[in-house]
């Protein structure tokens, strides 16, 4: 497979449940090497369903998707063989120790012990568990579980690996000490990851790229620099002390796109604030003006969210399933 | 050889791995472990002992021979014996039940996605659990073969050491057929009520429909014809007749087959349906 190739590949992809429930509706996208590829929305949304048929526990009901090159239909085996996944869940069992539990998982991908027991070491190091592998992960903290779950989804040495919701329910320290270690094994393994998540800071903080789904539709996908600028620009807030009308001289600056007052304020949009709020202070006293009040706000992804979905982002009707498991997890988070 | 040469594409890969995570935790908890040996302790002392058939036989009467109208009914001169040897085949259906709980539990806490996410076959994932819970009824049923001997079990001229291990085969093949059939039920099953549900609905008539506290030839014909067809009916003949019966093996080989038929074709079935059904 040459470098350029995409290494996920969907088109037109469907689950519906039981006849009538439309999951996931007619999506498409691709991702490429080396890329951080995140799918946000809501609860209920399609994420997960989405992301459990890119690894084969799921039917689609229409369409295809490949993953390295294997359809994930015909050729689900060789999928499951070459992907990693880290579930929503906590899913390493409680009664084994951390080292245990890793052992399991390279037992399930036919990785024998005399080269299982060496992975393990290394991946419990790489996840910082080193000191706590002969604990029972009853005694783990959420954060700890975490890593432990991505430490299983290495042991097969992926080239892709999904991470479902990678920190539902973990406090935010936990939360950016996780981005930290997602982050590394793009840098530092050239990995290629898909992850879902319906954090906004996490897609923003994590993701090269973006596919922002509702409703089972991926409404629009780009990288997040791409989304927030395609709003428009960041927002500029200028106040002065004169009730004069300064509209038509703002205007005229460089960067410039879009004037508006409203309470006394001017709302300035421009493409690049930093720069546009300088020359604007300068414009100002050279017409003799004094500023009282001046702010910059950049567009955050809530924005985007909001311009491109018509809502906040809101839990939609969810299984019973999905919300105990959901629930089971967020316990077990905050241990 | 460079690793990834060496991965196992074996079918059978996992098989003990998962086998042995549901063994690890039934005997790392002392708690279930205990239940499971005070449990068989209650059914003998409180059933077994209690029905004490000889007593209600008047004594004195000439021509009339408690112990022989014993003997004749139930094969052998104390009910207890017969009692808990039927006991040693039905703590079977208790711990097969079990598999079905499990099983649930696997997918509600997502274990079972992250497994069926693995390139592990589909129907060792099932078969790891009927294998487990196989596996512990046997060591079950020599825990009710011990205490029914310090309570006093009559051993028959038919007993031998070996004996002991053919009651070991015959549960483990029951054992594998009931979990086979309580795991297909729960297949899909999501919510913790419906194994529950099921193995209330199922175990009363497995129980009273057998020769597991009463002998068949005396029941009414409908219920013969029910407890012939149950394959606990011939686990349970072919245990007394290792242990405790005097009249010769007879039928053994017939109770052997029939348990061994009905484990792999409920296998077999559960085998097909996890192809076809584990993934959703």
């Amino acid at each position: 497979m040459s470098e350029n190739e995409d290494i996920i590949k969907v088109e037109g992809l469907t689950k519906i449940f039981n006849h009538s429930l439309v999951a996931v509706d007619h999506i498409d996208f691709s991702v490429k090497q080396g890329e951080i590829f995140g799918f946000l929305g809501p609860n209920g949304a399609g994420k997960t369903t989405t992301i459990g048929m890119l690894i084969t526990i799921l039917k689609p009901t229409e369409g295809a998707a490949s993953v390295l090159g294997n359809d994930i239909a015909k050729q689900s085996l060789e999928v499951r063989r070459s992907i990693g996944v880290v579930p929503q869940e906590y899913t390493a069992d409680e009664d084994l120790t951390g080292y245990e539990n890793i052992l399991l998982c390279a037992d399930l991908y036919g990785i024998p012990r005399s080269i299982s027991k060496k992975r393990a070491l290394d991946l419990l190091k790489l996840v910082e568990l080193t000191d706590f592998k002969d604990k029972r992960v009853q005694t783990y903290s959420g954060g700890m579980r975490r890593r432990l779950e991505l430490a299983c989804g290495l042991i097969n040495r992926p080239r892709v690996l999904f991470l479902d919701e990678p920190t539902l329910g973990l406090d935010v320290q936990t939360r950016e000490a996780t981005w930290n270690y997602v982050k590394t094994l793009k840098k530092e393994f050239g990995m290629t990851l898909f992850l879902t998540t319906h954090y906004l800071e996490e897609a923003d903080a994590l993701c090269d790229r973006i596919a922002i789904i509702d409703h089972g539709k991926i409404v629009v996908i780009g990288t997040p620099t791409d989304l927030k600028d395609s709003l428009g620009g960041d927002i500029i807030t200028v106040a002065i002390q004169k009730d004069v009308d300064i509209t038509d001289l703002i205007s005229r600056i460089e960067h410039v796109k879009e004037v508006k007052k409203e309470n006394g304020s001017y709302f300035i949009k421009s493409a690049n604030g930093e720069i546009t709020a300088p020359l604007i202070i300068e414009a100002l006293r050279k017409g003799g003006q004094v500023v009282t009040k001046l702010s910059l706000t950049k567009p955050t992804l809530n924005e985007v969210y909001l311009q491109y979905t018509g809502k906040s982002m809101r839990d939609a009707e969810e299984s019973r399933e999905n919300v105990f498991r959901q629930r089971m997890t967020m316990q077990r988070a905050r241990r | 050889m460079s690793e990834e040469n060496k991965i196992s594409r074996n079918r059978l890969h996992g098989l003990w791995a998962l086998t042995n995570r549901d063994l690890k935790k039934w005997y790392q908890n002392p708690i279930v472990f205990l239940i499971g040996i005070i449990q068989p302790i209650l059914w003998l002392a409180l059933l077994g002992k209690a029905m004490n058939m000889s007593s209600i036989i008047p004594a004195g009467i000439p021509g009339l021979n408690p112990s022989m109208i014993i003997a004749k009914t139930f094969g052998t001169p104390d009910y207890f014996s017969f009692m808990a040897m039927g006991m040693v085949a039905f703590t079977t259906v208790f711990t097969s039940a079990f598999v079905g709980i499990s099983l649930v539990f696997d997918r509600r806490l997502g274990f079972m996605n992250k497994v069926l996410s693995t390139p592990v076959s589909r129907s060792v994932i099932l078969i790891s659990k009927v294998i487990s819970a196989s596996i512990r009824s046997v060591f079950q049923a020599a825990i009710v073969m011990v205490i029914a001997y310090i309570m006093e079990l009559r051993l028959g001229t038919n007993f031998s050491v070996f004996s002991v291990f053919g009651v070991f085969a015959m549960v483990f093949l029951i054992g594998f057929g009931l979990s086979s059939l309580f795991t297909s039920i729960t297949l899909r099953t999501t919510r913790m009520e419906t194994p529950q549900a099921i193995f209330n609905l199922v175990t009363l008539p497995l129980m009273f429909a057998s020769s597991a506290y009463f002998p068949i030839q005396n029941m009414p014909w409908w219920l013969q014809d029910i407890a012939n067809v149950n394959p606990i009916s011939y686990t349970i003949d072919g245990v007394r007749r290792l242990m405790i019966f005097s009249d010769g093996y007879g039928p053994l080989l017939k109770d052997f087959a029939f348990v061994g038929l009905f484990a792999v074709v409920v296998t077999g079935i559960c085998i097909v349906l996890s192809w076809r059904y584990l993934n959703k």
